[in-house]
């Protein structure tokens, strides 16, 4: 019989059991995490109120800085409300991208699962100074593809020494996941020939030289945040 | 905490990084193993390239966004009641050595207990075992001396681990990795100092100049 612990902050439960988050400045709550993330804009629609429920959002940059609150839960807490939070919204997309990438139903259903125990076995090893949760759950999705579906080896680089900061400064959180939702919108307003190429580059297969015909994937800012990010790792025990 | 390395892993100095082209096929997993590793060992030496990489690894996490695929029902559950199953914790995996930790697997962690093959002129090879698509090979060149004179098909990458080459006017040390593709002919010459030693990945074969090196080239499957 499986049944689930609830680990609540009072405060945002009746914000979401409402279904109205105001939008604004991030205010300073009181979390084990630290103050959030800054909170989404207004959601509309359909509310209900029997159980914890995830409202569609059409602004899926917004929706990003939710789920890192799961990850932490997970991560810190083994909360497995938080867990199936994050399965109803993830397991989805990434059965979605293994059959983009060619795999049956079945398969797809398989690996997704796998990926999603993955992702609480290795809670421990996310850091959201570096990835959104979106990022780290697509980097395991792709390592099952590339294991499953195309039998092949993909080499990690070397562990960091250390794993992520158990408590990074929070503005380095919000700017590196404001910085995905960037991307997330830079790349839905790409040109659709572009788009397109994008999604043939990482759901298929495409050479090299269709590869470098590539453009407008704006990651300067990003890449320099992971890279501040990196080096503080590297100093952080030093 | 004391440090187990003489030196960090890490090379502050690198001057020759992956291309952007690369860097996405790596994020998008589609490389053929021998890239892959290559790719991999270069990023565990250069920081910039690892962030590089990352970010290609968000552009995967944006595109995470097609819904459409239920999972079947009950599928949640299943998964629930199997959280608190016991699994090994993955171990991290930091080198002590010269030869960055993707390499491992394929070489071992010691420069000295490699079983090198000649290839001519003092060049010594080890070819690693990896999937067809591309070719992943260990090169010890002595100080001072030259790769015989080749150029390729397709796209040659090498990356320095020991040591450091010249090919024209660029230097390449430890983390450096040269990229060159089918229009280039070059001859790289390993630094006096050392011997070089590189992995080298390509995916079709070299072509040497002169008949006596292409007849190596049948012999030792270059």
């Amino acid at each position: 019989m499986s049944f689930r612990i609830h680990f609540f902050d009072p405060t945002t439960a009746l914000l979401r059991i409402l279904g109205m988050i105001a939008s604004g400045q991030t205010s300073s709550r009181d979390t084990p995490y630290g103050s959030r993330p800054p909170a989404p804009t207004a959601l509309a629609g359909p509310v209900n109120c029997s159980r914890r429920q995830r409202v569609k959002n059409d602004k899926p940059s917004s929706a990003q800085s939710l789920w890192i609150d799961e990850m932490l839960r997970v991560r810190d807490n083994r909360d497995k409300a938080a867990f199936a939070d994050l399965f109803e919204h993830f397991a989805p997309r990434v059965k979605g991208y293994l059959i983009k990438s060619g795999a049956d139903g079945t398969t797809a259903e398989e690996c997704a699962q796998d990926v999603m125990t993955t992702l609480w076995r290795k809670a421990d090893q996310f850091d959201p100074t570096r990835a959104s949760v979106a990022t780290w759950v697509f980097t395991i999705a792709r390592n099952r593809r590339i294991d499953m579906l195309r039998r092949d080896r993909r080499p990690e680089p070397e562990d960091l020494p250390w794993g992520p900061e158990p408590e990074p400064e929070q503005s380095q959180v919000i700017e590196l996941q404001q910085e995905s939702a960037k991307l997330v919108s830079a790349i839905a307003d790409l040109p659709q020939n572009q788009r397109k190429l994008i999604e043939q580059a990482y759901f298929g297969d495409l050479t090299q030289a269709e590869i470098a015909k590539i453009t407008g994937l704006p990651l300067g800012t990003i890449k320099s945040r992971i890279r501040l990010a990196l080096d503080r790792l590297r100093h952080a025990m030093k | 905490m004391t440090d187990k390395h003489e030196r960090p892993m890490t090379e502050a100095t690198i001057k020759h990084h992956l291309d952007e082209a690369t860097l996405l096929a790596y994020a998008a997993g589609t490389l053929p193993e021998a890239f892959n590793l290559i790719v991999a060992t270069h990023l565990s030496l250069c920081d910039t390239c690892r962030a590089s990489a990352q970010a290609y690894d968000a552009v995967g996490g944006a595109l995470l966004d097609d819904d459409s695929a239920a999972m079947t029902a009950g599928s949640l559950d299943q998964i629930l009641a199997q959280l608190d199953n016991g699994f090994d914790a993955p171990a991290r995996h930091v080198s002590t050595s010269d030869i960055p930790t993707p390499l491992h697997s394929y070489i071992g962690d010691d420069l000295e207990s490699i079983r090198w093959r000649p290839v001519g002129m003092g060049v010594k090879q080890a070819i690693l075992r990896t999937s067809k698509g591309a070719t992943a090979r260990l090169l010890s060149i002595p100080a001072g001396a030259a790769m015989p004179d080749h150029g390729h098909h397709g796209t040659e990458m090498t990356l320095v681990l020991k040591g450091a080459f010249q090919d024209d006017d660029a230097y390449f040390g430890r983390g450096d990795i040269e990229i060159a593709d089918s229009d280039v002919q070059h001859i790289p010459v390993a630094d006096i100092h050392e011997d070089c030693i590189c992995l080298a990945v390509t995916d079709a074969p070299l072509r040497f100049q002169g008949i006596l090196p292409r007849i190596w080239q049948k012999f030792v499957r270059i």
